[in-house]
């Protein structure tokens, strides 16, 4: 996760006001409106389809709102093309000029400054330094690899030091290994840089892991804006909480509510919650349980709340993925119930099998109460 | 095994065929090649060898004059049509809807497949109509090039349309994005990465104005005959071995020339792929 | 939309250059070919047609032109012989070009620039002096004459009536399509060529998977994916051969009247402008399904490239 520069004090840096993008009846961009700080490095997560690429056009000026405004640094954007507009963007294809070098693609936005040659090369080298491709400078794009194309193209979009750096799906073209390495290296060099971001993806690891603040987007909407801890431990509905990682969603009702905590029944079991919510007794609520929280025994544990807080439930599957294990449980209901346990230890004292029949238990501060 | 023996009688049925195929395409070049140096006023017969005919050539008023007309009207017409053809490509590539697509569209393909006799026809009977209101323009270099232009133009912009098409259009997004303005990435973009297809689309236009006989008939005024028409009416009069010394010339000429811009993209491609395989080895 | 100004007048001026150019020089055109069509001519001026005179305004359209048209059995047969000449160039074009383009495709990739190198050779070898070099090929001693008569083909062409003499081979319908074949055998070879190449291999190598023969393979999958380029190179081939002009003048005889000479001598010969406009009308309309096909196909090739 990347250091959180703190909310916006002052008004903010960008502010995307009631934004509309209708294409003759279907509205991609359905008004959405996002305060982002200086120096923030802000992610738009979603699906394809749901309208981020087309509000990252909008932002850099290759489409232009339905309705709505974009103010960035106090200065409306709305007739602005993108050729005049502070901000620059790295592709998704890179789109590296292959009749360029290296060099000259860097060079190209400087070169349309007008700035006198000495100050252009400067820049240049400086970038390709931050980016540390020095030794290939006078290479063509075709002969360097995806890795090295991608540190261009960022060199590229760094040049012209813009207010703001708009990325778009920026590892998507890398396989795993050599996105883990760039992830970090690429926020480092946004850091170092200093410049504000906002990038579009639709790999939620790429956005938690890179992004200060993270805005779920589905059709055209946002459905939750915060921090990714935020997003992820306190979803704001049902929608996020299944979108974002794993989840265990349970129906049930709210059987007592109390200051200081709530009772929930569900099917297979009942909820303690060590936190009151504002809701009406009997009221249809659905409890989400992320795997990591739930702890799997043989026996049935001595919960400080009696049977709250706990099911029984029989492995149904096994799913090994190395450092950890994913169970599914199916209780006396026939839902299923999701758990995962960290493989702390080589060889696990109990070893659990399909077929057993186990307890699951958690905390209870563990839940999260939606009521959308 | 069955899959076996069809496999290699594949192999065997695909070379004959393309076999004979080449040669029933090379057969008239390798005879009109042959014949060009054949000693007898009887072209079928071969008495001996001689370049008596290719001496003729140099002397034939008609034939080089005919020759120069052409070469003048092949480059005009080359360069209009490269030049048309490129708005007529972007106009259908970059612009996805406007008014009278459709139209333009049919009016840009059409002269590729339209039978020339009509092409020729009509823009000689309009040319003819604003001669008699205008008082202009005569028929000759002029009007014939107005006929090649719009050939060319149908060639040319299906050549330049299809680089068009595979080109990323985030190349020019991306020109805008870092500041350069819609000329700016024309000229500094767009250009140099279509550049390859319009030397092949002028090469094309230039070959096929040197070639045509029915559009230069029809629009052609007195003492503006080009080469083919030359040769077309000798032609048609009978075996001529002075056309085949014309016609080695030409062929000689075509296959240097394609060989070798064949064998020059062959070789840089071929250089491009090893790059790109030893960058990702890194 | 104010950001995209600079960029309409641009679009603008873009489209318009060519646009005028086309309504100018191809569009207007036609629309003239058609009015002195029914125009009357008194020595090479043209009466008007649409005239005021003391007060009335008089239309006069002569549909003589036409009618002589539909009426004089020689133009009838005239373009069914066009169509029809037409027609079977095309389909020897295709019986030959589409096995060639095929196995052109299959070769291995090294092979194939060359292939393709070696087709384009003639493409950009003059059409006429090609055209010409078969008349050469096929009189009385030429290579392909004897080579035919040697094998004893005359006869078989004469049975099928494709010669009206055996060991005379030019003038005739045979030399006449064979003329045609060679010279638009490459427009047939190079859509070809272009969209068998790009199909997918594994598609074939899923169906051998799934239980089919090569043969089925090819008549189930290639054949049909390869449609379009099918279209293509016979609307290239078709279209033009119906009003060609050069072929049947260098290597046609009196049998084989094609409708583009007969154009060429009302225009040349009989100085009939108006009836070469009629000829031409009706040859316009005769190919107008095949140029909307051909234009159909063109249109789709672009939307499926975007």
């Amino acid at each position: 996760m990347a250091q959180t520069s703190g909310a916006a004090a002052q008004p903010a840096f960008l502010q995307i006001q009631d934004v509309v993008k209708d294409f003759g009846g279907f509205k991609a961009v359905n008004n959405v409106s996002l305060d982002i700080a200086k120096g923030e490095i802000f992610a738009l997560l979603g699906s394809s389809g749901c309208g981020k690429s087309t509000l990252l056009r909008m932002l850099a000026g290759f489409d232009t709102p339905t309705s709505g405004r974009i103010i960035l640094n106090g200065q409306d954007l709305a007739t602005m093309p993108p050729f005049q507009r502070p901000m620059n963007m790295m592709f998704q294809s890179y789109a590296l000029f292959p009749h360029l070098t290296v060099w000259q693609n860097i060079a190209f936005g400087l070169q349309r400054e007008s700035l006198p040659k000495a100050q252009v090369a400067e820049q240049v080298e400086a970038m390709l330094k931050l980016v540390q491709l020095g030794k290939f400078a006078q290479r063509k794009p075709h002969q360097l690899s995806g890795g090295q194309q991608q540190r261009v193209a960022l060199a590229r979009s760094l040049a012209k030091q813009p207010q703001m750096l708009l990325l778009d799906e920026p590892l998507g073209a890398l396989d795993k290994k050599l996105r883990e390495e760039t992830q970090i290296e690429l926020v480092n060099i946004i850091e170092q840089v200093g410049v504000t971001c906002v990038m579009v993806t639709h790999d939620q690891e790429e956005a938690m892991t890179m992004a200060s603040r993270i805005a779920i987007m589905s059709e055209g909407r946002f459905l939750q804006v915060g921090a990714p801890g935020d997003i992820y431990e306190t979803p704001a509905t049902r929608f996020v909480a299944d979108f974002i990682g794993n989840v265990n969603l349970m129906e049930g009702t709210l059987d007592s509510d109390q200051a200081d905590h709530c009772l929930i029944g569900c099917a297979d079991c009942r909820h303690y919650v060590g936190h009151g919510i504002t809701g009406t007794e009997g009221m249809a609520v659905t409890v989400a349980l992320r795997p990591e929280k739930i702890t799997l025994g043989k026996d049935k544990p001595a919960g400080e709340r009696g049977d709250f807080n706990q099911v029984q439930g029989t492995v149904k599957e096994m799913s090994y993925f190395g450092s950890f294990t994913v169970f599914h449980l199916q209780l006396a209901s026939g839902a299923r119930l999701k758990v995962s346990m960290a493989n702390t230890q080589r060889h696990r004292d109990e070893d659990i099998t399909w077929g057993d029949s186990v307890w699951a238990h958690w905390s209870e501060s563990a839940h999260v109460v939606l009521t959308q | 095994m069955m899959r076996g023996t069809s496999v290699s009688f594949n192999k065997w049925f695909g070379r004959s065929w393309l076999g004979l195929g080449y040669l029933f395409l090379y057969v008239p070049i390798v005879a009109l090649v042959i014949y060009s140096f054949n000693d007898s006023p009887i072209p079928n017969q071969w008495r001996g060898f001689t370049l008596k005919w290719y001496a003729a050539l140099a002397k034939d008023q008609e034939m080089l004059a005919g020759l120069w007309l052409s070469l003048k009207i092949a480059f005009m017409t080359a360069c209009g049509s490269v030049v048309l053809g490129t708005f007529a490509a972007f106009a259908l590539v970059k612009y996805k809807r406007f008014f009278g697509r459709t139209v333009f569209s049919g009016m840009v393909n059409a002269p590729l497949v339209m039978p020339e006799v009509v092409v020729g026809l009509s823009l000689l009977l309009m040319l003819v109509s604003v001669q008699r209101a205008l008082g202009f323009p005569e028929r000759g270099l002029f009007t014939i090039w107005l006929g090649h232009l719009l050939l060319g133009m149908a060639y040319a912009a299906v050549i330049i349309q299809s680089r068009l098409q595979d080109m990323n259009p985030q190349l020019e997004e991306a020109a805008m994005d870092l500041g350069a303005k819609p000329h700016q990435v024309f000229w500094l973009v767009t250009l140099p990465l279509i550049a390859q297809s319009l030397l092949s689309a002028w090469l094309l236009t230039f070959t096929i104005s040197l070639d045509d006989v029915v559009l230069s008939a029809f629009l052609s005024g007195p003492g503006s005959t080009t080469m083919p028409l030359v040769i077309f009416s000798r032609a048609r009069l009978g075996l001529n071995p002075s056309v085949n010394a014309v016609a080695t010339l030409i062929i000689v000429v075509v296959a240097i020339g394609v060989v070798l811009a064949s064998y020059g993209i062959a070789r840089t491609e071929r250089k491009r792929q090893r790059e790109m395989a030893d960058a990702t080895r890194h | 939309m104010n950001a995209l100004k600079p960029l309409f007048t641009g679009r603008a001026f873009v489209i318009a250059v060519p646009l005028v150019f086309l309504l100018l020089f191809f569009l207007f055109p036609f629309f003239i070919v058609g009015k002195i069509s029914v125009s009357e001519m008194d020595n090479v001026v043209f009466k008007d047609v649409l005239t005021y005179t003391d007060g009335v305004l008089s239309l006069a359209l002569r549909f003589n032109n036409y009618i002589f048209i539909t009426e004089d059995a020689l133009y009838f047969k005239t373009y069914l012989a066009s169509v029809k000449y037409a027609a079977a160039t095309t389909v020897l074009c295709l019986l030959i070009g589409y096995p060639f383009a095929y196995f052109m495709a299959r070769a291995k990739p090294t092979q194939q620039p060359a292939l393709l190198m070696l087709v384009m050779l003639p493409f950009w070898t003059s059409f006429l002096l090609r055209v010409y070099a078969w008349r050469g090929l096929l009189t009385e001693g030429g290579w392909v004459a004897d080579t035919l008569i040697a094998l004893g083909l005359d006869q078989l062409l004469y049975s099928l009536g494709l010669i009206s003499t055996p060991g005379k081979l030019m003038h005739t319908p045979f030399s006449l399509v064979l003329g045609m074949t060679y010279s638009y055998l490459p427009f047939m070879i190079l859509p070809l060529f272009g969209n068998l190449a790009k199909m997918d291999l594994r598609l074939l190598e899923a169906a051998a998977d799934l239980g089919a023969t090569p043969w089925t393979a090819f008549w189930k999958i290639t054949v049909p994916l390869s449609k379009a380029g099918i279209i293509a190179g016979s609307m290239l081939v078709f279209i033009p051969c119906v009003g060609e002009f050069v072929i049947p003048e260098l290597l046609g005889g009196p049998e084989t009247l094609m409708i583009g000479r007969v154009l060429w001598d009302e225009f040349f010969s009989n100085n009939d402008w108006p009836m070469a406009s009629s000829v031409a009308v009706v040859m316009v309309l005769l190919i107008i399904v095949p140029l909307a096909i051909f234009n159909k196909y063109q249109a789709e090739a672009q939307e499926r490239a975007r």
